[in-house]
């Protein structure tokens, strides 16, 4: 139990997936205008990313090295977390449309999101076991999560400062980025 | 349009990472050092050109309703064999690109130029496409990494730059210094476009004032 919480508050604010991995950069640069849309983002991500971790791992330990075909790697997990999103979707979309309607326009941008082939295939690469590759995807999905809703809770405050035009948009954004990374470095002796 | 535009235009005026700012992820995370910032231009553009032949090829062929998922097997199948490939024979970069070589399946550069240009044009045009794209994001990654590197560890592709133990900033090489870079390097080109725009405007103005007097 110890060894998990240590693995999910290092994945968290130690090695947090965004600011000091770089995995999901597109949609923390790109949903965080609006805190409720990052919110939506956040709440999808930890959903898949749980899901999509898990069940590759399955996938490498039961199908690609039983079979000896651990080259095929990148597309037995592409395939299944597409398919995995597009499962998720439907089902949302039949058993809960409140939910669909707050996280419909997010689920497809998922497919793309590189932080959930970038974990999955980290847990392969640590030999993680299951539980290991249930709290690392945890920490991992709740600290981008963590991030994404610092990150717009500040740019909408930025939307009313006086930013001079070169900056405006991308270039601020990155700097405000660089800036959160710096703080959580601070992290780096909690463990 | 000509074949010259089409390899051009991905270079300077549609460059993927500094004009559309696509493909962050690799670009912040892999640019510590010129060497890798090569290596994984020279990667991504052999992927982008491969999967950007076979698209074109079989454009026809591939039905529309399915047409994400299938340029997404055929991205991924080129992707594992260029992860191969690296794993043979340069095992050094390889180790120190790690993940973001299987990343390259989900950098929406690829799938972008398979759905806006493979999907709608012949094989030769597509050719051009990609080798523009390609060299433009690594010529990017290059400039990026140059930065990062020359001012964090005072090297340049492995050599020292600065004589005598000159100081090096580490945050440069660390996690923020790629936001930093990149968010400077962004602003200094809207700057260049500004100024761009802004003369052009003063120049119509006096062209306009011109025509008025000599009216």
């Amino acid at each position: 139990m110890q060894e998990m919480m240590i693995i999910i508050i290092g994945a968290i604010l130690i090695n947090n997936i965004v600011l000091s991995q770089f995995l999901g950069c597109c949609p923390f640069l790109g949903v965080s205008k609006k805190l409720s849309s990052a919110i939506g983002m956040g709440v999808a991500v930890t959903f898949v990313l749980t899901i999509a971790s898990l069940i590759t791992w399955l996938v490498q330990k039961f199908i690609l090295v039983n079979l000896g075909i651990e080259y095929l790697q990148t597309i037995a997990f592409i395939l299944v977390i597409a398919s995995l999103v597009q499962f998720v979707e439907m089902v949302i979309r039949k058993k809960s449309p409140d939910l669909y309607k707050a996280l419909g326009v997010y689920l497809p941008l998922i497919t793309t999101n590189c932080a959930v082939l970038g974990v999955a295939i980290i847990n392969i690469q640590k030999s993680y076991t299951f539980m290991q590759t249930l709290a690392n995807s945890l920490g991992n999905a709740l600290g981008f999560t963590l991030a994404l809703i610092l990150f717009a809770g500040i740019r909408e405050r930025l939307e009313e400062a006086d930013i001079p035009k070169s900056l405006q948009g991308m270039p601020i954004a990155l700097i405000t980025a660089a800036l959160m990374s710096i703080a959580f470095l601070g992290f780096t002796g909690l463990l | 349009m000509s074949l010259g535009k089409e390899f051009t235009k991905g270079i300077f005026s549609e460059n993927p990472l500094f004009r559309l700012t696509l493909g962050l992820c690799p670009s912040l995370a892999i640019t510590t050092s010129v060497n890798n910032g090569i290596g994984m231009g020279v990667a991504f553009t052999g992927v982008l050109l491969a999967s950007n032949i076979a698209i074109s090829a079989m454009r026809k062929i591939i039905p529309d309703s399915i047409r994400i998922p299938s340029y997404i097997v055929i991205i991924a199948t080129f992707v594992s064999m260029v992860e191969m490939l690296m794993h043979a024979y340069t095992p050094e970069l390889f180790t120190s690109l790690g993940v973001f070589i299987p990343l390259i399946v989900v950098n929406c550069i690829i799938l972008g130029r398979a759905e806006a240009f493979a999907n709608k044009n012949g094989i030769l045009p597509s050719i051009m496409d990609a080798l523009g794209m390609g060299i433009g994001y690594t010529l990017a990654l290059v400039v990026i990494s140059a930065f990062r590197e020359v001012l964090g560890a005072g090297t340049f592709m492995g050599y020292a730059v600065f004589s005598g133990s000159a100081p090096s900033a580490l945050i440069m090489i660390l996690p923020p210094g790629g936001f930093i870079t990149l968010g400077c390097i962004l602003a200094f080109l809207n700057k260049m476009q500004n100024v761009k725009v802004a003369k052009k405007a003063k120049l119509n103005q006096s062209i306009a004032q011109q025509q008025l007097s000599s009216n």
